[in-house]
């Protein structure tokens, strides 16, 4: 039997001493009325024959098209040395760094992560990770509620964030006496107009994404004094390779940044384990959810890292903790540490500027097709939306053909969008590859 | 001492190299987009990453390296084929906006994996159907509550509570409070199990799920499950099984038979998917007929004609928890585990699991205090309550001394019923050598407290670090690096 170690003679010593004859009689204490009524699973294959039928199975998904597909999750590059490191089995079968003494790996580790990512974000404390991108959006709007003391009601929440996020949001918050307000985007920008007539005492916090689901980046310097003025919270949601060089969330005087960190160095994977970050100003600590760790001594002085601030978790706190979760994404905030160790503070910077660069050219060269407009008005970052005198599937559909995944259909996330394709690129598009991407638009459109 | 890469970093010195940049520089963007300085990071070379990080993977234990007997943590050997399999370049580079652009096509295979892994679920559980969207055993257990409360708010019940027994792991009250309800606390009996008479006392038309971990926190199963399951529904309350201890019952009893309506799994425990330190985990969730229509999105679904797709769910469903498909990876990481064992190799590994347990029992139980000196289930619950009274030992030193041999500590002060608990849960991959080694320094440290219960103020002696000073952590808090 696979992954079992027994032999006839071990099973016979241990029910030997447990004073039993056949290990069965251990589930006696089952009644028989209880027992399963079927278990009809397929017999046990060696793992040759299950990897052949994975190489097989992964084979039926096609991943070989030169893809301008982002919105919220992008082809990076991704060291060698990232996946080495957090394959050493010394991290990837660790349990939760619960005993310190036997886990100092983990927890400097997760020390270096808390660090580069308040570094990264201008926040002053975060935690060990959350799941993804949209729960933690999700967990950054209970905290806004918690720091509201419970009194504030409303979040309101930009249309520009990722919809996927905001879907997430509503089912979490969906259950507590509270009022989610999506603010609908004007043009691919804020409705800023609108939104400060809506800032008062009611309002827990307002959350944004810069730059937006759309790649249009905004200063929301004005938006965050109005909300300040009635103490009500910024949160700001964004993608973590723009922090390269747009303002950090600390600079905009946000109170809390949420966002996805796989484009740190996480496969696509159909969509995960990617992870989420959540951080927040210092004073806000107490009503972060997850794990947090910190540096001490030990006995003999020497620096430790342990698991801190546990009062506010629920194997401590239970039914009053700050949140539910336990299990986070903690590898994958391993593989980020290890992906901006290595590109380091100049390297990060440049990859940033390389996404920025490399999306303005393509921008430039669509913008001169007939038959193509650029949707945004403001500046973007690494993805744009452009506007076809095609249906995006059409669009879509014809270049697959020419073997390009050629961006994201907007229609099923933005109502009146038929027509509109969030195009993206990364360091990993090469010119040429760009160059043929428009030559085939053109053919198209 | 162990320095950061903030203290190892030096100005100038450059890590990977990324694409060249063939293209000129776009115009800059308005300086008040931009921030004032570069962010902080390391500045190493690959060289020092590698070396920093591998220095640090030697600071910790893990399966591969050692004995793991945490209660309720299930850390068994997670084979090397999975991240062959989860590793495989068709799997890892699949763009999760294919289900956006509505492209099933392009992504069958992985439709088919997350449709078989649906199809060993039920019929492990014997439920109806299950998502796989949940990143988590807790993220799992909120979807399953929230399926609840739209269960009762669709039918107008009017419910505040969930009840959940006094041995439950930390996340069932923790998820009841995320969904807004009320906890009420029902306590065990001297055998370990929930007691029925106080359990019927909670019981009222205000209360909305039970939540049960069976077998429970003690690793022992209560025959009266039956008998709950029957009471609860008759107030129209749903039972929702907490599946961390399945590793004690694959083939022996289905939730679903016994009219458990919601059920979590946790992939990262049963099926032995890697724990990578604290997560990714995956905590998939089953449903009974009650709840089908508010499972969340996303579901996968196949007709002959078109092969398999995605299904935007039931207006009556719960919206979304995760993006797309959760864990997607973790996931096909599970169903390998599955297809390798089939049917005989899971009930083995049930088996073989309760069979390493009770071995460990037997040969401590007359060491230790045994709240329950009975037969247990994939996990034992011994105390070190006599210990701390005569000796000052407490459960937390005994845990400290066998790290010193290279044995992860097991589970302390948790089922919190038990004074001093100490839960082991030796999972079935493990030996008998070794569970012979463990349950021998186990003795050892009974003796060694009798002896000389002064020492265990030290341990771990071997250890990159002694005993860190908790409260220090909390009181001046340092969470990041700072020059």
């Amino acid at each position: 039997m696979p992954y079992t170690p027994h032999t006839k003679d071990d099973v016979q010593k241990m029910c030997t001493q447990i004073g039993i004859k056949d290990e069965t009689e251990l589930f006696d204490s089952i009644p028989n009325e209880l027992r399963a009524k079927s278990f009809d699973i397929p017999e046990g294959l060696s793992e040759f024959e299950v990897f052949e039928n994975f190489k097989e199975l992964s084979n039926q998904n096609d991943t070989s098209k030169v893809s301008f597909l982002g919105g919220g999750y992008y082809d990076h590059i991704i060291p060698t040395a990232v996946d080495a490191l957090s394959g050493r089995s010394e991290f990837y079968t660790a349990y939760t760094p619960y005993q310190a003494e036997a886990s100092q790996g983990t927890l400097q580790a997760l020390y270096e992560y808390q660090t580069m990512i308040c570094n990264l974000t201008g926040m002053e404390a975060t935690n060990a990770s959350m799941y993804d991108g949209g729960t933690a959006l999700a967990e950054a709007a209970l905290m806004a509620v918690r720091i509201g003391r419970g009194k504030r009601k409303k979040i309101i929440v930009d249309s520009g964030v990722n919809p996927i996020y905001i879907k997430i949001l509503k089912t979490y918050l969906a259950y507590h006496d509270l009022e989610v307000i999506v603010l609908h985007v004007k043009s691919d920008g804020s409705d800023k107009e609108t939104l400060l007539g809506m800032i008062d005492e009611t309002v827990a916090g307002y959350a944004f994404q810069n730059p937006n689901f759309f790649g249009s980046i905004e200063d929301y310097s004005e938006i965050i004094e109005a909300l300040h003025n009635v103490k009500a919270l910024a949160i700001m949601s964004s993608y973590p390779i723009a922090l390269g060089i747009l303002k950090s969330a600390g600079e905009v005087d946000a109170d809390i940044y949420c966002g996805d960190g796989q484009s740190l160095g996480m496969y696509l994977g159909f969509g995960g384990p990617s992870f989420g970050i959540l951080a927040c100003k210092e004073k806000y600590i107490r009503n972060l959810p997850g794990r947090i760790v910190g540096i001490t001594d030990d006995r003999e002085g020497k620096r430790a890292y342990v698991l801190t601030l546990q009062a506010r978790e629920q194997h401590i706190r239970r039914d009053k903790a700050t949140s539910n979760i336990c299990s986070n994404q903690n590898l994958m905030a391993l593989r980020a540490t290890i992906f901006l160790s290595l590109l380091g503070k100049e390297g990060f910077e440049k990859l940033a500027l390389q996404n920025y660069n490399k999306s303005e050219y393509l921008k430039k060269e669509l913008s001169k097709v007939d038959g193509i407009k650029i949707y945004n008005q403001n500046p973007t970052f690494n993805e744009f939306v452009i506007e076809l005198n095609i249906s995006a599937t059409e669009f879509i559909d014809k270049m697959e053909e020419k073997g390009f995944f050629a961006g994201l259909k907007l229609e099923k996330l933005f109502e009146g969008f038929e027509n509109r394709v969030l195009v993206s690129t990364t360091e990993k598009r090469t010119k040429k590859q760009i160059d043929n991407f428009v030559t085939c638009v053109k053919e198209i459109v | 001492m162990s320095l950061t890469l903030f203290e190892k970093s030096h100005n100038g010195r450059h890590g990977i190299n990324i694409p060249k940049q063939v293209l000129d520089n776009a115009p800059a963007l308005d300086s008040s987009l931009l921030r004032a300085a570069k962010a902080e990071l390391p500045e190493l070379s690959e060289f020092d990453v590698v070396r920093h990080f591998t220095k640090l993977s030697n600071k910790n234990f893990s399966i591969d390296s050692n004995f793991y007997p945490l209660g309720s943590c299930t850390m068994k050997y997670n084979p090397k084929v999975q991240e062959r399999v989860g590793g495989l370049a068709g799997l890892t580079d699949i763009h999760p906006h294919q289900i956006t652009n509505d492209k099933p096509e392009l992504v069958q295979g992985a439709l088919k994996s997350l449709s078989i892994l649906e199809n060993y679920l039920t019929e492990l559980t014997g439920m109806k159907a299950f998502t796989l969207t949940p990143q988590a055993g807790a993220h799992g257990e909120m979807t399953g509550i929230m399926m609840v409360g739209a269960y009762h708010k669709k039918k107008g019940n009017s419910k505040r509570y969930v009840i959940v027994p006094d041995s439950s792991h930390g996340t069932n009250p923790a998820t009841a409070a995320m969904v807004d309800y009320d906890v009420i606390t029902v306590k065990s009996n001297k055998d370990g199990s929930m007691d029925i008479e106080s359990f019927k006392e909670a019981m009222s038309d205000e209360v909305a799920a039970v939540m049960m971990t069976v077998p429970n926190t003690l690793g022992l199963f209560n025959p009266a499950i039956k008998e709950i399951c029957d009471i609860a529904h008759s107030y129209d309350a749903l039972m929702y099984y907490d599946g961390a201890n399945m590793n004690a019952i694959m083939g022996v009893i289905r939730p679903g038979d016994i009219g458990f309506d919601v059920i979590h799994l946790n992939l990262h425990k049963t099926f032995a998917t890697p724990h990578g330190g604290g997560g990714p985990g995956a905590g998939p969730v089953g449903v009974g007929e009650k709840l089908l229509e508010f499972l969340p999105d996303l579901r996968v679904d196949f007709a002959p004609e078109k092969g398999y797709f995605f299904t935007d769910t039931s207006e009556n469903s719960i919206g979304k928890i995760s993006p797309f498909f959760g864990n997607y990876l973790v996931l096909v990481r599970a169903l390998v585990y599955m297809q390798t064992l089939g049917r005989e190799g899971m009930i083995n590994a049930s088996r073989k699991a309760v069979l390493n347990a009770n071995y460990i029992l037997s040969k401590l139980k007359n060491h230790f205090d045994a709240p329950f000196k009975n037969y247990c289930m994939h996990e034992c619950v011994l105390s070190a309550e006599t210990l701390t009274k005569e000796h000052g030992v407490k459960a937390m030193d005994i845990a400290k001394y066998l790290l010193d041999f290279g044995l992860h500590a097991p589970t302390v002060y948790f089922p919190l019923i038990v004074k001093e608990s100490i839960m082991i849960e030796p999972t079935e991959t493990e030996n008998i050598d070794t569970i012979d080694f463990f349950c021998q320094k186990m003795i050892d440290a009974v003796e060694l407290a009798k002896s000389n219960a002064e020492a265990f103020k030290t341990l771990p002696t071997t250890l990159p670090i002694s005993r860190p000073d908790e409260t220090k952590a909390a009181r001046s808090l340092n969470i990041r690096w700072q020059d």
